[in-house]
């Protein structure tokens, strides 16, 4: 409620400005500035498409994104294949088919494989299940301002290890300064240069990171500028109405409130 | 229906004639629509417009999410992920029901303290308050149960953690938990019983509405005087009142359009800021969540909830009393429950004949520490259970009680109000003026 209470207050003004703020109290996950933040966000395909590579080259040796059908990294708003390019990276997963009882080459209506490593968690909706930012005094003010930080979380997260690695239980951890606890299982998954990008973008970690960070925030809101849009038209056209209503209300309570209209214009 | 005098309809086509002699549901929604309402009707009179639309805004989005909706462990998860991704438009409407649901309980939250303020709960308006808490209880387990739907981590811990409350019933709460779940603990048997009731409660709801609304139709609306509208004659009723429509219709729909503006800004640029992350990963019952928190509505009643430790010293008192069938948990039950209860009771706490706050000088104060003290407790349900939230929820805890248990009875004895104005029109009319046009404005143009 207090959440809600900003929120009414300064929702007009404050949408635009996420992401600006510099990132504080919560240093550890650092506020990278994602195009697809704020109400006039938008995916940039290119980087989409970058982050596409990058999972299949990295990420998918382990985990998976079982919910994410393969055929919308065509659809608009997104990496925006075109049909051919989608069908030929659909041949390059297999997927298993229950009438075949068997695996089969998988085509663009079946989603993508699920994780191969029963430890490695899907990451279809990861960007949206992880919250970045979370006060001040857990009052989630900041998620207001900078959006619930899942992308720029998984973005830290990759470039956050510190090269610490310890032994516990039996398993190796490593040292994360984005990770809850500071010592996460997974291994560091980039190490600079992991890809080679066609456009010959940086293949530095930190940018890599947000590459694939980028396209997670996709697969989990694959829809987000079909729902911007149907905002802007919503408030719109909301406003408009509230406009006339408004007129109309002060047109009908006006010889109703009779010298109350002379009082209130002093 | 109303017990103010007005205008009743008096069909005038034959065909009209011909229906209202058979079913004069024309008379009804005539009066319904006319009905005498204060004149001086403020800004937080627009909630029940607000409630109106949501329950039709929920019924509405919710059968439409049925049709693509699985209740089943292994596919309730991945069919809200189907209607995010294949439904068409199917995006729109979750998140339309999800923040709808926060809509809802902003709205009931708003009505129910306006009614506190202005002493709306008070005779001969004690129905009309017991049935707006049924609702307002209703919403609640309708909103929970419609929470453990997707299906996520939260419903799965937040649906064990709640149910696990009735487990700390003495001698049957067990057997009660047991009833609720379906079996033994939270499963695919608690989903389809969860899913079913989600679908029936709001039809409770909406039944219960039409008796709100009835029973304030009876008695009139109250209005931020709290002085009743003059009932001797139409003439007089006019002076204090106008009809409904199209004054009171058209100024909240004006407010409706602006609150479902600020909505759709939420829904379109924001739609998961008042949900939780967790429930983005699917129920896994091995795995349990660092901090479970309910749903933002809940959590000054959970904060109630946690407030009696082991260690406070009632709890001990109670357990040492009874024998150890108060334990520490139960306690907490009762004291959620009872947090509400007494909301409930407040026509019988409130001993003071002045209804509205406005007159009230001491209870002014104490009221408005009331909403900062459910703003704390929101705050404090949602912190981790350590110190120092623990005291502060206490503290909290104590005053929201304090407040209907003992300031409200004591204030009516102590409290010296200020004058009242002696009708509504004088305090219209000191607002706003006298009509130049005087009461004939007021007939309902047709």
């Amino acid at each position: 409620m207090i959440r809600k209470l900003t929120l009414s207050a300064l929702t007009a003004l404050a949408l635009s400005a996420s992401g600006a703020q510099a990132a504080e109290g919560e240093s550890y996950v650092k506020d990278y500035a994602f195009s697809f933040e704020g109400p006039f966000g938008a995916y940039d395909q290119m980087q989409l498409q970058r982050g596409l590579q990058v999972y299949t080259e990295v990420c998918s040796a382990c985990h998976g994104l079982q919910y994410v059908p393969i055929r919308t990294l065509a659809d608009e708003g997104g990496p925006g294949l075109p049909e051919d390019q989608v069908r030929a990276y659909a041949e390059f997963w297999e997927v298993w088919d229950d009438e075949l009882r068997d695996y089969r080459t998988a085509a663009p209506a079946d989603n993508f494989p699920a994780s191969s490593m029963q430890t490695a968690p899907d990451l279809s909706l990861m960007a949206k299940a992880r919250a970045g930012f979370h006060g001040p005094y857990g009052l989630g003010i900041n998620q207001f301002f900078k959006g619930m930080g899942g992308a720029e979380y998984i973005a830290s997260l990759l470039a956050g290890y510190t090269g610490e690695e310890k032994e516990e239980a039996g398993s190796i951890l490593y040292e994360n300064t984005a990770f809850p606890g500071g010592w996460i299982s997974m291994a560091p998954p980039l190490h600079g240069g992991d890809v080679e990008y066609a456009d010959g973008s940086s293949t530095e970690v930190e940018a890599v990171a947000q590459d694939v960070a980028a396209f997670l925030m996709w697969t989990a809101e694959p829809q987000m500028m079909a729902r911007k849009h149907a905002g802007f038209v919503g408030v719109l056209f909301l406003g408009l109405l509230t406009v006339l209503l408004y007129l109309t209300n002060k047109k009908i309570w006006a010889p109703v409130k009779g010298r109350g209209k002379a009082h209130a214009a002093e | 229906m109303s017990g103010i005098p007005h205008d009743h309809y008096e069909p005038k086509s034959n065909s009209a004639k011909w229906i209202e002699s058979r079913l004069p549901v024309l008379g009804l929604l005539y009066d319904t629509l006319m009905i005498p309402t204060p004149k001086n009707l403020n800004w937080m009179w627009i909630w029940g417009i607000v409630l109106t639309f949501c329950l039709a805004l929920q019924i509405v989005t919710g059968i439409v999410l049925v049709m693509h909706y699985t209740p089943n462990v292994d596919l309730a998860f991945a069919s809200i992920e189907h209607i995010m991704r294949n439904v068409n438009g199917g995006h729109m409407i979750r998140y339309l029901h999800m923040n709808g649901a926060s809509l809802f309980f902003i709205a009931v939250y708003a009505h129910i303290f306006r009614g506190l303020y202005y002493g709306s709960y008070k005779a001969p308006r004690e129905i009309t308050w017991i049935i707006g808490m049924l609702i307002y209880l209703l919403m609640m387990a309708t909103a929970f149960m419609g929470y453990v739907l997707p299906w996520g981590q939260m419903s799965f811990w937040g649906a064990t953690v709640i149910t696990g409350l009735f487990g700390a019933i003495p001698f049957v709460g067990e057997t009660i938990q047991t009833w609720l779940l379906g079996g033994p603990a939270v499963g695919n048997y608690t989903l389809t019983r969860f899913f079913s009731l989600h679908y029936l409660l709001p039809f409770v709801i909406a039944g219960l509405v039409i008796v709100h609304i009835w029973a304030f139709h009876t008695t009139g609306n109250n209005n931020p005087t709290g002085v009743d509208v003059r009932r001797g004659s139409k003439a007089e009723a006019e002076k204090d009142a106008l009809p409904f429509w199209p004054y009171f219709v058209i100024k909240d729909l004006f407010a409706l359009a602006l609150i479902l503006a600020v909505f759709f800004a939420v829904v379109g640029f924001m739609p998961n800021y008042l949900g939780h992350p967790d429930n983005y990963m699917e129920a896994d019952p091995l795995v349990t969540p660092a901090h479970i928190v309910p749903e933002w509505y809940f959590l000054p009643f959970y904060a109630i909830l946690r407030a009696f430790t082991s260690e406070v010293w009632v709890v001990i008192i109670a357990n040492w009393i009874t024998g150890g069938i108060v334990t520490a948990k139960f306690f907490g039950v009762l004291a959620m429950f009872g947090a509400i209860l007494v909301l409930a009771l407040a026509p019988w706490l409130d001993t003071s004949t002045v209804r509205s706050g406005r007159y009230r000088p001491m209870f002014k104060w104490w009221f408005w520490l009331l909403v900062v003290d459910f703003f704390v407790l929101m705050w404090l349900g949602a912190m981790p259970a350590e110190e120092p939230y623990a005291t502060f929820s206490l503290i909290a805890t104590a005053y929201w009680f304090g407040y209907f248990l003992v300031i409200l009875p004591l204030l009516g004895v102590i409290e010296k109000p200020l004058p009242q104005p002696a009708t509504i029109e004088d305090d219209f009319n000191a607002h706003y003026g006298q009509s130049d046009a005087g009461s004939a404005q007021t007939t309902p143009a047709e």
